[in-house]
């Protein structure tokens, strides 16, 4: 939230701060489902700053700890083939396969190249004509239309040898999957800001309508945060359900339907595996049959390893909001953010790595 | 991973704009923001503007709050 001054500032999170005490006259627990949350609630000790009554747990918002192994064994098969070349964001790097990580393929030899934009994959591409540029496709509503828009520009730019490997995710359909489930109870939810930049209000309308839970589309300044957890708690306190929008500055009512139709054009959805959760149906995103050729699935003939999970790691638990980072066995003794044994603890905005380097907030571990 | 930055759009040619963030420029591309003009603050996502950046909105959401706080207490 653009501020005026410190002084309003401190006026307002101070009223803030009152107002929740006073409405959260009962224990809510508030969901944020947003790695970005996550992060911005820790770095500014947001969790220090609300009653006891106020219980804020981290939903599956981080797009790195909820791909599954099976898609990190894909990419390390992928890296293991002779002239393939594999462009990743960076917190892809260290995440536990099942026997390995790209970071480990990587040192024995695997051509893997950290890029700060997808598009970054198309000059890789072109300077490098006899090999084979995978890009690794992760991440929300953000990110999607990004991948998507750069496999239109290496179809413009004729490039023949670019290949995505999507994993892409989409946030409403795991909300909804989350609260069938009922497996943890979630009175309301903190939506993610640059999500909704991109689809806009409309397709949360149903967590009100249909589940009867507050939600408010938040930024991520920790007034924002503040301000959205006392929207929620007035919202609770009035017995309302509605979805308000506190991060209108960004996030217009209809979002970005240039980007929405960009990433419409080239993904269509599909069922999509998160880790913890399962087959989520629609709930991802796959390359349409037009841009096959750009589909390193249909396009690149792999064989990957028998997908094993990592025992004790309870990851899956945090990730659905039913377990907290100090009630896994290994976590800060065999998972560190310098050992990850999980993806919770390796991705700078999971939830175990947020505990570990601000401590448990409100909690001790 | 769906952090993004407000930038300003310091040039524009067709759909490569040249952004500023902290006197820094760099190169990012409009193919999801094709509307954007020279002046705007946009959210930078992954080399993509994503998003125009409402400073209207944004008082208008500080004010809300104020009138809130000035009439509760």
């Amino acid at each position: 939230m653009k501020s005026r001054t410190r002084e309003e500032e401190r006026r307002l999170a101070a009223f803030f701060r009152g107002e929740i005490a006073r409405l959260a006259t009962r224990p809510v627990r508030l969901m944020e489902v947003c790695g970005t949350h996550t992060v911005a609630i820790f770095k500014a000790g947001i969790r220090q700053l609300l009653p006891p009554e106020v219980e804020l747990v981290s939903g599956p918002g981080c797009p790195v700890c909820v791909t599954p192994n099976e898609y990190l064994d894909t990419a390390v098969a992928y890296s293991r083939q002779q002239g393939v070349i594999i462009t990743t964001f960076g917190d892809m790097l260290r995440v536990p396969g099942s026997s390995s990580s790209l970071a480990a393929e990587q040192a024995t030899g695997a051509d893997i190249r950290i890029v700060y934009s997808p598009l970054d994959s198309l000059a890789i591409a072109a300077a490098n004509p006899a090999k084979k540029v995978i890009f690794l496709a992760v991440g929300f509503e953000t990110t999607a239309p990004t991948a998507a828009a750069t496999v239109l520009a290496a179809e413009q730019a004729g490039l023949t040898n670019f290949y995505v490997l999507s994993a892409h995710k989409l946030v409403p359909p795991a909300l909804r999957a989350l609260l069938t489930a009922g497996e943890v109870q979630v009175d309301g939810l903190l939506l993610p800001g640059h999500v909704s930049a991109i689809i806009g209000e409309e397709p949360y309308r149903f967590l009100a309508r249909e589940y009867g839970v507050p939600a408010v589309i938040t930024g991520f300044e920790p007034l924002d945060i503040l301000g959205a957890v006392y929207l929620l708690v007035k919202r609770i306190a009035a017995g309302e359900a509605a979805l308000d929008n506190e991060y209108r500055r960004v996030v217009p009512p209809a979002g970005n339907p240039a980007a929405v139709a960009v990433l419409d054009k080239v993904y269509g959805e599909a069922d999509a595996a998160w880790r913890g959760i399962g087959v989520i149906p629609a709930s991802g995103l796959a390359v349409k049959a037009a841009y096959r050729r750009f589909d390193a699935l249909a396009a690149l003939p792999v064989t990957v390893e028998e997908t094993k999970d990592h025992p004790g790691c309870r990851c899956g638990e945090v990730l659905r909001g039913v377990a907290r980072p100090a009630d896994c066995p290994l976590f800060g003794a065999a998972c560190t953010p310098e050992r990850p044994v999980g993806s919770c603890m390796v991705s700078v905005e999971g939830t175990c790595a947020a505990w570990y380097k601000y401590g448990a907030g409100r909690w001790q571990v | 991973m769906c952090l993004a930055v407000p930038a300003k759009i310091v040039d524009r040619i067709d759909m490569m704009a040249t952004v500023e963030v902290s006197g820094v420029t760099r190169q990012v591309s409009l193919m999801l923001l094709p509307g954007a003009k020279v002046g705007e603050y946009v959210l930078i996502h992954a080399g993509f503007a994503i998003q125009t950046v409402d400073e209207e909105e944004a008082k208008r959401t500080l004010e809300l709050f104020e009138e809130m706080a000035a009439h509760e207490e």
